[in-house]
C-alpha cells in the first residue's frame, strides 16, 4: 500500500489570487458528499496531472476544519521549484477535476497546552488559519506573531487582524519589523507551547532561541516540508524489485521510484514523516540528504536514505526496495 | 552513601539520573533527607545556579544533618518544610507564578520525587524536562489497586496496605499520575496462604 | 437480520451462553496450531458476512446484557471510566464515529438525525431517545464518551498522539483483561505495556507503535488477542481480583468444559478527526471450552496452542496453575490431524472428531 490514506476526488470551486506570489484554491466533493473534518495543523496531498508527469504536492489545510462543505489550501508561487506551485498557478481552473488525499496531521496542536504561542513567516501562515478556527471554537487561549515581506505580500493579514485585532502580531520585514524574539519567549506561562511554520532559518532560530532559554523540546513544535531540489541525475538500482531505474534531474528518487511502479509509502513527501525511510543495501559515492526525520549520525552511516528529498552522486547506489 | 544502583526493570517503571546544571531562567530544587547531598553536588559544579535557585527542603529522618550546608549555599529562596504534605501548597504557589524555562531538580526518595513531578507536569512542564536523582532510602509510595489508599514508605514485600488490610505484593508497575507503584492482593487465588516478608532488593 | 438479545447474566449466577450463531462467528485467535506475538494488524474494512469483522461496531445478541453489566461496574466504581481534560474533543469525535457508523450499519436498531449541530440519536435495543446539541456537554446526561460508550460493548482507549508517542489520556474499561485504567491512564504506549513479559524483547512494540501512529483518517485497523477467563466474567479487574480470583480455582475436570472460556478481544483503531486522536477500542468475546469443541478444527488446534505455549505467557495470561486440566480436557479432541489455515471454522471441509 503506498501512502496510508485514501483519495477523495474534487473539483476546484474557486480560485482566489490574494497578491503576486499566493492563491488560494477551494474544493468541493466530486461526489457531492460531505468532506470529513480534521484537526488543526493537517495537510492534503494533491496529486497533479501535468502531462505524464503525476506530481503530489502536500499542502496545510487553512479552512475551517468543521466546515465539510469545502476544503482550502494556499499556493506560494515558486518560480525557481521543480514545477508544482507553477502547475497549480497557470494550469488549473475553476470546474477542473483532481484528487486530494485524506488529511494528514503532522502538526497537532498539543490540547493539554495552557497556551498556544504561534509563529508565522510568509506562506507559513497556512496550518495556522486552520488551528486558530479550531481554537477560536473550543475558547482556546493563543497568540499569533506572523512575518511577512511586505503589506503587499501579507495574505490574509487583514482577516487576521479584524478578526483578533489583540492576539495578531505583524511584523513586516520591509519596514523593518521583526519579532523580538528572546522578550516574548521570557514570561510566558508554564504549560505554553510554540508552534512554528516558516522557512528554515525561521525554524531554526525559533527552535535554538527556546532551547537557550530552557524551554523542554516538547513544547516546541514545528513543520518544515522541504520541496525536492532538483539535482544531477543518478541510477539506482532496487534490489527487492530486481530493477535499475534512472533519477531525472527534475525528479526525487520517491516520484521515479513510483514511476516505475515500486511501492513505497509516503505520506508528506517532504522530510518530516519518516514514511518512506530506505535501507541501503550498498553504495559508492556520495548522499546529499535534506530531510529532517534521519538523525545526523544515521546521515553519516550511509545505511539510509530518505528518496522524498535527498538524493545521491556517484556511481552505484543499491536500496531494499 | 546515599546512592542505590536500582535493578533493571519494565518500562513504566521511573529511570532516575543525576542532577546537572541546566540553562534556564529559574532554579527550582525540591529535596528530602539526603536528596540534599544532590543539591551539594549541583553547587559544586555550578556554584552560581543554586545562588539563584529557591530550594524546597524536607529533612525527613535526617534531622539537622544538611540543613546548615544547604543555607551555606546561600540560595535565593529557602524553605525547609517539616513534611512533604506541609510544603505541597508551597510548591504549588511557587510553580503557579513559574515561567516556561524554569528548571525544576528533584532528588531524594521516590515518593518526594513522584509527588513533586505530579505538580510539575500538572502546571505544564512534560516530565521528561525534569531532573531526578534518586538519594536515600528505598523505600516506596505503595497504591491499593482495590481500595485506592497510598501507603507511604513501604520497604518488605509483601505488605498490608494501611486502608484495607489487604496483603499486597509490591509491584514495579508505576503510575506518574498517581506517584505510586501498585500493590495487588497476593492471596487472592488462595486466601491466607502469605509469604514472608522480605525487604525489598534484599 | 434482526437480532434476539438474550437475557443472561455474566456475574452471581452466570446464565451467559452462546447461541450456534454466536459460536460459529466466534472470533477464534488463533491462525496456525502455535501461538507468539506478532504485529498482527490488518485493515478493518469489513469482513465475511455475520462476521464480527464485517461491521465497524459489532452488535450481537449479548449487547441489551453487556450494557447492563457496565452499567453496575461503573455504579460501584465510577473511576472505570475517566478522561483527561484535554480529551474531550476526542469524546465528541468517537460519540461522532459510532453514531454515524452505527445507524448506517444497523438502521433497524440505531438512528441518527442531524440538522446542523442538533442531533437526534435513536438506540431501540437499549430504549434510548435523546436530543442534544453536538459539541455541548451540557446537553448531554454524561461526558460524550461517557454517554456512547454505555452503548457500545467493548472497552475503549482513547489516546492522544504527541511526541511520537500514543498516551492513554481516556477511556472506559469494564471487560477488561486484568488492567487498571485508573492506574494506566496517563501513561505512554510502552508504560501502559510493561508488564507484558518476552514481547518487549522482541521489539513487538516498537513496531506496532510505528504502525498505529500512522493509522491515518478512513482507514482503520484491527488484530484479535486472547486470553482465558474461569467462569464468565466480563469484569476481570485488578480493582475486584481480591473478589474473583479465587474462581479460578473452582475448575474441577468435571465443570472445566462449561466453565473455562477462551476471551478473545477484537481490538481496532481508528483515527480521530477532529482532535487527531486515535481510539482503540477493545471487544471482548467470551466461549466456553465446551462449546469451542463442537468445532472440530478449533478443538484441534487450541490442544495444541495451549500445550506449547511459553510458560511466561502462560503466567502472564494467569492460567499456569490450570494448565495441566486444560490439557487433560483439550487433548480429547485432538486426533492429530492436521489443520487448514486460518481462523474460520471451516465446518464444511475439516474432518470430523475421530477419537
Amino acid at each position: 500500500m503506498s501512502a496510508g490514506t485514501d483519495k477523495i476526488a474534487v473539483t476546484i470551486s474557486n480560485i482566489v489570487k490574494l497578491n503576486d506570489l499566493v492563491t488560494r484554491f477551494e474544493f468541493k466533493r466530486t461526489d457531492g458528499e460531505l468532506f470529513p473534518t480534521f484537526s488543526g495543523g493537517a495537510h492534503t496531498v494533491i496529486e497533479m496531472k501535468d502531462g505524464d508527469i503525476t506530481r503530489l504536492n502536500p499542502y496545510s489545510l487553512m479552512s475551517d476544519p468543521r466546515d465539510q462543505s469545502t476544503y482550502m489550501i494556499s499556493v506560494r508561487r515558486d518560480d525557481e521549484g521543480r514545477g508544482g506551485s507553477l502547475f497549480m498557478h497557470n494550469n488549473v481552473s475553476v470546474g477542473d477535476e483532481m484528487v486530494l488525499s485524506y488529511p494528514v496531521n503532522l502538526f497537532s496542536l498539543d490540547l493539554r497546552a495552557k497556551k498556544h504561542l504561534m509563529i508565522a513567516g510568509g506562506i507559513g501562515i497556512t496550518p495556522f488559519m486552520a488551528q486558530i478556527k479550531q481554537l477560536d471554537h473550543a475558547h482556546g487561549n493563543w497568540e499569533l506573531h506572523y512575518a511577512c515581506r511586505s503589506e503587499a505580500l501579507g495574505s490574509y493579514v487583514d482577516e487576521l487582524t479584524s478578526t483578533h485585532p489583540n492576539d495578531v502580531n505583524i511584523y513586516y520585514d520591509d519596514q523593518k519589523q521583526f519579532i523580538d524574539l528572546e522578550n516574548l519567549l521570557d514570561g510566558q506561562p508554564l504549560g505554553t507551547h510554540i508552534y512554528v511554520c516558516g522557512p528554515k532559518g525561521m525554524i531554526d532560530w525559533v527552535r535554538g532561541k527556546a532551547a537557550e532559554l530552557g524551554w523542554p523540546r516538547e513544547a516546541v513544535h514545528y513543520e518544515e516540508f522541504l520541496a525536492p531540489q532538483p539535482g544531477k541525475p543518478f541510477e539506482v538500482k532496487l534490489a527487492v524489485s530486481n530493477k535499475v531505474i534512472q533519477v531525472g534531474e527534475q525528479e526525487s528518487l520517491l516520484e521515479a521510484m513510483e514511476r516505475e511502479g515500486v511501492d513505497a509509502p509516503y505520506l508528506c513527501r517532504g522530510g518530516a514523516c519518516g514514511q518512506c525511510e530506505t535501507n541501503v543495501i550498498g553504495y559508492d559515492g556520495k548522499f546529499i540528504h535534506r530531510d529532517h526525520w534521519l538523525e545526523e549520525d544515521e546521515h553519516a552511516s550511509g545505511k539510509k536514505i530518505m528518496p522524498c528529498v535527498s538524493r545521491f552522486e556517484g556511481k552505484t547506489l543499491v536500496l531494499d526496495r | 552513601m546515599s546512592k542505590f544502583k536500582f535493578p533493571e526493570s519494565i518500562k513504566s517503571r521511573p529511570v532516575y539520573g543525576t542532577l546537572e546544571p541546566r540553562a534556564g531562567k529559574a532554579h527550582l530544587f525540591v529535596a528530602d533527607a539526603e536528596g540534599a547531598e544532590a543539591i551539594l553536588d549541583v553547587a559544586k559544579a555550578d556554584k552560581d545556579l543554586v545562588a539563584n535557585a529557591h530550594i524546597i527542603y524536607i529533612p525527613k529522618n535526617t534531622g539537622d544533618t544538611y540543613v546548615k550546608k544547604l543555607e551555606a549555599l546561600k540560595p535565593q529562596q529557602m524553605y525547609v518544610g517539616p513534611s512533604y504534605a506541609a510544603s505541597v501548597t508551597r510548591l504549588q504557589r511557587t510553580l503557579a507564578d513559574a515561567h516556561m524555562g524554569l528548571q525544576v531538580y528533584l532528588t531524594g526518595t521516590e515518593g518526594l520525587m513522584g509527588q513533586a513531578m505530579l505538580e510539575a507536569t500538572n502546571a505544564g512542564i512534560p516530565y521528561t524536562a525534569i531532573q531526578t536523582e534518586h538519594r536515600g532510602s528505598v523505600a516506596r509510595r505503595m497504591q491499593c489497586v482495590h481500595c485506592k489508599g497510598i501507603t507511604e514508605d513501604v520497604i518488605m514485600d509483601p505488605f498490608v496496605c494501611s486502608h484495607c488490610g489487604l496483603n499486597l505484593f509490591v509491584r514495579d508497575h508505576y503510575s506518574r499520575r498517581l506517584a505510586a507503584y501498585q500493590g495487588v492482593c497476593i492471596d487472592a487465588e488462595d486466601p491466607g496462604n502469605v509469604p514472608e516478608a522480605v525487604e525489598l532488593y534484599k | 437480520m434482526t437480532i434476539q438479545f438474550n437475557e443472561e447474566t455474566f456475574r452471581d449466577d452466570y446464565t451467559f451462553k452462546n447461541s450456534d450463531w454466536a459460536i460459529k462467528r466466534f472470533p477464534f485467535p488463533f491462525h496456525e496450531d502455535s501461538y507468539m506475538y506478532a504485529v498482527n494488524m490488518e485493515q478493518h474494512r469489513g469482513g465475511p458476512d455475520g462476521s464480527v469483522y464485517e461491521k465497524r461496531f459489532d452488535v450481537d445478541e449479548h449487547y441489551v446484557a453487556e450494557m447492563k453489566d457496565r452499567a453496575m461496574v461503573l455504579n460501584d466504581d465510577p473511576l472505570r471510566c475517566q478522561s483527561l481534560p484535554h480529551m474531550t474533543l476526542a469524546g465528541w469525535d468517537l460519540l461522532e464515529l459510532i453514531m454515524v457508523s452505527k445507524s448506517e450499519d444497523y438502521p433497524d436498531l440505531f438512528e441518527l438525525h442531524r440538522d446542523g449541530d442538533q442531533w437526534h440519536w435513536i438506540n431501540k435495543p437499549l430504549g434510548i431517545d435523546d436530543k442534544f446539541t453536538f459539541m455541548d456537554e451540557t446537553t448531554l446526561p454524561y461526558g460524550p464518551m461517557e454517554y456512547i460508550t454505555r452503548q457500545t460493548q467493548g472497552d475503549f482507549c482513547v489516546l492522544d498522539q504527541r511526541d511520537d508517542n500514543l498516551w492513554m489520556d481516556a477511556g472506559i474499561v469494564t471487560t477488561q483483561a486484568d488492567w487498571s485504567l485508573d492506574f494506566d491512564i496517563g501513561m505512554n504506549f510502552f508504560e501502559w505495556h510493561a508488564p507484558v513479559p518476552l514481547a518487549h524483547e522482541k521489539g513487538i512494540f516498537v513496531r506496532a507503535l510505528k504502525f498505529l501512529l500512522n493509522i491515518q483518517q478512513g482507514s482503520p485497523a484491527r488484530r484479535l488477542n486472547w486470553t482465558m477467563t474461569v467462569n464468565p466474567l466480563l469484569d476481570t479487574s485488578p480493582e475486584n481480583y481480591h473478589k474473583w480470583g479465587v474462581q479460578k480455582t473452582t475448575l474441577t475436570p468435571e465443570n472445566i468444559g462449561e466453565k473455562q472460556h477462551l476471551r478473545v478481544e477484537l481490538q481496532t483503531f481508528f483515527r480521530l478527526p477532529r482532535s487527531n486522536a486515535l481510539v482503540f477500542p477493545i471487544r471482548c468475546y467470551l466461549c466456553s471450552f465446551q462449546d469451542l469443541m463442537t468445532v472440530p478444527k478449533w478443538g484441534r488446534r487450541l490442544h495444541r496452542v495451549i500445550r506449547d505455549l511459553p510458560v511466561e505467557l502462560a503466567t502472564y495470561k494467569g492460567f499456569i496453575d490450570n494448565r495441566p486440566m486444560m490439557l487433560d480436557y483439550l487433548s480429547k479432541f485432538d486426533d492429530g490431524k492436521p489443520t487448514s489455515d486460518g481462523i474460520w471454522p471451516d465446518l464444511e471441509t475439516e474432518p470430523a472428531l475421530e477419537k
